[in-house]
């Protein structure tokens, strides 16, 4: 089937997720939650000496768009300040991930971005 | 049995490849609901009690005769009807008055499967008064566990509050035990019956509960109203946990006396078309027959689970026995998550309703973080809208099961 959102790439991310993994020490650790479909994630984030990202995981439940999402913002954040990872768009994010996102997803789309920023912000 | 229902439905003239699947969530509305209240609003749309003139005259009556059609539908007295805006505003009223009698040591008895409705008010009263909650719990085949009710019944119980049929797993309590359990230790008994209402036969002279609440809109009716049934002599001991105008015999400035039952508990102008709405939705049941509506939908259960049983993943989180199901099915799909679930089955016009359902502690106690795909089904469900879920299912698993 030929589907625009459920593109091999989405799917290949819910089913091979990147850095889907739990970090022994991290700088900094926050859950999120969304109730509409049941997300739930907790990110860790390890900064090294020179403020820059070293390492970083996710876990968590949730559809297809909220984990593929996930897989790509943590991967491209690997090696940015915190300042950096600030600076990611909205719309940086939903490029990342190339489909179109229809309101009710929206949130799905951007749980993993949403929870990394108020994460960056907290620190 | 063999015409559709749904020409009653206009929504599926506006909307004719619908498959409708959340009926547990609201029922769609008939034309003569539409109709009722059309005609409140555009010939007599006006206050009741006692305007000394013709439209509140007819306002009135109108109002009077919704309570009459309710009561005879659930085997009550008119006055033993209190109109609300809904389930949760009924369990609001009686936890927020029944509360302000209990003190620690005492326990409130709920299940492992209520709504939300149901447990949030009696937290915010186990908080406050030091009363203890606890939890019937399901067996294996997700039904109560009547041996578990006898543990947690006892003698300090004062409340037992339990939703008859569960709105994520479509099973029964089986009331009349939980009931006698209570009544044995003098416990109030309450029966939250939003989702058993518009799928079995209510009747609260054979169940003997005290209170049972329901929702107008999940029983063909209009939103924002709803009903509270109390046995009179329970109501008139309630306390009313609102106040204003149209409740009162006597007011002086310092101190006010109660109407009756039941109008001492619907303060204030109620949602006259609402109730006129609902007094429709439950003539339209009647005029079908709800001995036809229950063989018509255990039918279509009984189809819908053998369906879902043969596809491959699908695993039913409800008993495998389809006569226990009543008018809900859910399911879970090992692999794909609920909300992908539902968004291709949108796109096959086919409407579930994915995620806790509102009864978040169940599914964490059932281990699925991501909830349950529900199907709930109403009078005018047929198996072309189970034939066409099955389709949309089939391509979501096709496409989710691609790439390993
Ligand atoms: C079992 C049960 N109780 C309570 C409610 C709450 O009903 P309402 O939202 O109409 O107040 C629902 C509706 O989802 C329900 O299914």
């Amino acid at each position: 089937m030929d589907d625009i959102l459920y593109k091999d790439m989405i799917l290949d991310l819910y089913k091979h997720p990147l850095n889907r993994k739990n970090l022994e020490s991290f700088t900094t650790e926050k859950k999120s939650h969304n109730p509409t479909c049941g997300d739930l994630v907790t990110m860790q984030v390890l900064f090294d000496d020179d403020g820059k990202v070293k390492d970083i995981g996710h876990q968590g439940e949730g559809c297809a768009i909220s984990q593929a999402a996930l897989s790509l913002i943590t991967d491209k954040v690997k090696g940015l300040t915190k300042e950096e990872i600030v600076a990611i768009s909205e719309e940086d994010m939903l490029s990342m991930l190339g489909i179109p996102i229809s309101h009710a997803r929206m949130k799905c789309a951007l749980l993993g971005w949403n929870t990394l920023k108020s994460m960056m912000n907290e620190l | 049995m063999k015409d559709s229902l749904k020409q009653h439905f206009p929504i599926y003239t506006s909307s004719p490849d619908l498959a409708y699947f959340d009926t547990g969530a609201s029922a769609l509305k008939p034309q003569v609901v539409v109709d009722k209240i059309r005609e409140y609003y555009s010939d007599y749309g006006v206050n009741i009690h006692r305007g000394l003139y013709e439209a509140s005259d007819r306002a009135t009556t109108e109002h009077d005769t919704a309570r009459n059609i309710i009561a005879q539908f659930i085997h009550a007295e008119p006055e033993e009807i209190v109109f609300t805006y809904g389930t949760t505003h009924g369990l609001n009223m009686l936890a927020t008055s029944l509360g302000q009698d209990l003190k620690k040591g005492d326990n409130i008895v709920l299940t492992a499967w209520e709504h939300h409705a149901n447990l949030i008010p009696w937290q915010q009263i186990a908080k406050k008064t030091g009363a203890e909650l606890r939890f019937v719990d399901i067996d294996t085949d997700y039904q109560i566990d009547i041996k578990d009710a006898k543990k947690k019944i006892d003698s300090n119980t004062k409340i037992v509050s339990f939703g008859h049929v569960s709105n994520t797993l479509g099973s029964l309590a089986p009331a009349n035990e939980l009931i006698g359990l209570a009544k044995h230790v003098h416990a109030i008994t309450i029966i939250d019956a939003a989702q058993s209402i518009v799928h079995l036969k209510t009747d609260v002279k054979k169940l003997d509960v005290d209170f049972l609440v329901f929702s107008g809109h999940k029983l063909y009716g209009p939103t924002g109203i709803g009903v509270l049934y109390g046995k009179k002599e329970k109501l008139e001991q309630l306390s009313p946990v609102s106040f204003g105008g149209d409740m009162i015999l006597d007011v002086s400035y310092n101190s006010a006396e109660w109407h009756d039952v039941p109008y001492r508990f619907e303060p204030g102008t109620p949602n006259i078309a609402g109730a006129i709405g609902l007094g429709a939705a439950v003539a339209f049941v009647q005029s079908i027959g709800l001995d036809e509506i229950i063989a018509r939908e255990d039918k279509l259960t009984n189809y819908l689970i053998n369906q879902l049983s043969s596809l491959l993943n699908v695993q039913i989180i409800g008993s495998s026995d389809p006569p226990k199901h009543h008018g809900v099915v859910s399911i879970n799909i090992a692999g794909i998550h609920t909300h992908d679930i539902a968004e291709i089955l949108n796109r096959h016009n086919v409407a579930i309703r994915v995620g806790s359902h509102c009864a978040m502690p169940l599914m964490k106690k059932l281990g699925l973080p991501g909830g349950t795909a529900r199907f709930s089904i109403g009078m005018y469900t047929d198996e072309k809208d189970v034939d066409t879920a099955m389709t949309a299912l089939k391509q979501a698993i096709d496409l989710f099961t691609q790439i390993m």
